[in-house]
């Protein structure tokens, strides 16, 4: 009797202890496969890029502002640009799909990182699930940056530092290389969101968020980009192209499309909350007709949707 | 006989202490996650269809069918204004994407309460299908489903944060809508459409909390494919800020 009762209790412990093992692992989610891009928000932005001069929503402040007038797209044909690509924010801001796997330990089976693929302007992501820590602050900045990671839940939370100063957007938008950025993988069946929220002490006043959906792809998709093969496109040696203050030609492109104010198209942490819609009533004229950059008018039946054509590089 | 009832009994109370125990608790007391309070929209991306009126004719990113093209070459706001439909870009598959705070409260133990102040919308989410099918309206009928760890997938990992808060989603499905504009500027959504939705609350490194809400709108007459966005909102700490105003065809 007491023999059968100290095995039942026995068993019960061992339930208790397989339970609380599978509790932790049953929470995380697979995100392994290949991701399809939906790039329905910001289609213009994510597709050829964005207008030369919008930072509409960018909480830039005026030494980013500054920064981003001077930039003439045409840098990224200098020969030492043509294949340094975009910083790990391209993730969400750029046109791409992605695959992600995850590499493992060999015997206890335990994801050591996750990774995401490359393209040819963006460099691949490793996601440290070991618990190793970020490099000290004096290490070298990498073009992907150094990521680690954890699981909140079925959330994965990427932290990203050192990475090289960049874009936080494609028409030059400046981040510094003290920017750091943290990642959400949110999933819902084959549906993917993530969500990036970048951190910049020198160019941005708050948070900038981004965010970008993903749906799970049966096609597999290449881990790494095509090759990048710089060559001559048009810029002398010892030219970089810029624009002085108050010379950049594109400043009220915005305007002159779609109405929108100078005040709303130069961003800043203001231009993103509701309350500047107030300030826009007045001075908002809308045009009759869209005349640029208007979105596929009619598809033929059965056609993906189009990719946007931008004004930008 | 003993033994085996002990077995049960012990077994029984270890199976139901992983379920949280407790008998048929509420959809308020199993909420995994805290949806309540007032969020207010952090606009950065589609900002020029968001902050302002888009100009006709501009469809960047939406994969409309030809006849949707047709129906938002047509679109007159003043008409709309005059009909007495000047919600119909407040409608559920589109007012998340509408600047402005939301303001989120339990009506009752089964069902979640969000107001819009842009618009001065409410949406219902309700955990039980309310039975019959109503007249349609801009907010529609939705039925809620909390999401939580263990119910979908699992397998790969890695780490996990030992102190993580308690995480899920919430998943809404709503129908029974009027016909309406998924962008103010006429871009239709059509009565047969369907909004999934997906809240998830984050907590950023710099403090506070954020909500994600994925929001995928299925319509067959007025969609090639389904219409994918995500929306971010901030958590503000009290009612400053919440300001009601009417739904309007031109601002």
């Amino acid at each position: 009797m007491l023999g059968n009762l100290v095995m039942i209790v026995r068993f019960v412990a061992r339930m208790a202890v397989v339970l609380a093992i599978a509790g932790p692992a049953a929470a995380q989610t697979e995100l392994a496969g290949s991701w399809a891009a939906r790039n329905h928000e910001d289609a213009l932005e994510r597709g050829g890029g964005p207008y030369a001069v919008d930072y509409s929503g960018l909480p830039l402040n005026d030494e980013g502002r500054a920064r981003a007038l001077s930039y003439s797209g045409d840098q990224l044909s200098l020969i030492e640009h043509q294949c340094g690509g975009w910083p790990p924010f391209y993730l969400a801001m750029g046109p791409f799909g992605m695959k992600i796997w995850n590499e493992t330990d060999p015997t206890s089976g335990t994801t050591i990182a996750w990774k995401i693929g490359a393209w040819e302007d963006r460099a691949g992501t490793t996601i440290w699930m070991d618990g190793r820590p970020h490099p000290s602050k004096n290490a070298p900045h990498e073009r992907g940056g150094f990521t680690t990671g954890e699981w909140q839940g079925t959330t994965l939370v990427a932290y990203t530092t050192h990475m090289k100063a960049g874009s936080i957007r494609r028409n030059g938008v400046p981040s510094s290389d003290q920017a750091t950025m943290t990642t959400y993988f949110l999933r819902h069946g084959d549906l993917l969101t993530v969500l990036e929220v970048i951190e910049d002490p020198i160019y941005l006043t708050e948070p900038e968020l981004v965010s970008k959906n993903f749906q799970l792809d049966n096609n597999s998709m290449s881990p790494v980009g095509p090759p990048c093969v710089a060559g001559y496109e048009g810029v002398a040696e010892g030219k970089v192209p810029h624009y002085l203050p108050g010379t950049n030609p594109s400043i009220d492109e915005l305007t002159k499309f779609y109405g929108i104010p100078r005040e709303a198209t130069l961003g800043g942490a203001e231009t993103m909350y509701p309350e500047f819609r107030k300030k826009l009533k007045d001075t908002f004229v809308r045009p009759d007709k869209c005349t640029q950059n208007c979105g596929a008018p009619n598809p033929p039946p059965g056609a993906p949707p189009s990719p946007a054509v931008g004004a930008a590089r | 006989m003993k033994q085996t009832i002990l077995f049960v009994v012990a077994f029984g109370a270890l199976v139901s202490a992983q379920r949280g125990g407790a008998p048929a608790r509420t959809s308020r007391a199993s909420a995994p996650i805290d949806l309540t309070g007032y969020w207010v929209s952090v606009v950065t991306e589609d900002w020029r269809y968001r902050m302002v009126t888009p100009t006709k004719g501009d469809y960047q990113g939406v994969p409309m069918t030809p006849e949707a093209v047709k129906v938002a070459d047509a679109w007159n706001p003043e008409a709309d204004t005059a009909a007495g439909n000047q919600c119909r870009s407040y409608g559920a598959p589109a007012i998340m994407r509408v600047p402005g705070r939301i303001h989120v409260v339990w009506d009752d133990d089964r069902t979640l309460k969000l107001e819009a102040d842009a618009g001065t919308q409410t949406r219902l989410f309700r955990f039980e299908s309310p039975g019959a099918k109503g007249e349609s309206s801009w907010q529609g009928d939705s039925l809620a489903l909390w999401e939580t760890p263990g119910g979908r997938g699992g397998g790969a990992g890695g780490r996990g944060n030992a102190n993580s808060p308690r995480t899920g989603a919430l998943k809404v499905v709503t129908t029974n809508l009027k016909a309406g504009y998924l962008r103010k500027n006429g871009v239709p959504y059509s009565e047969d459409a369907t909004v999934t939705e997906y809240f998830d609350v984050v907590r950023p490194r710099s403090g506070g909390e954020l909500l994600v809400v994925t929001t995928v709108v299925d319509d067959q007459k007025y969609l090639r494919q389904p219409f994918i966005v995500s929306s971010q909102f901030k958590k503000e700490t009290d009612a400053k800020g919440w300001d009601p105003t009417p739904c309007s065809a031109t601002w």
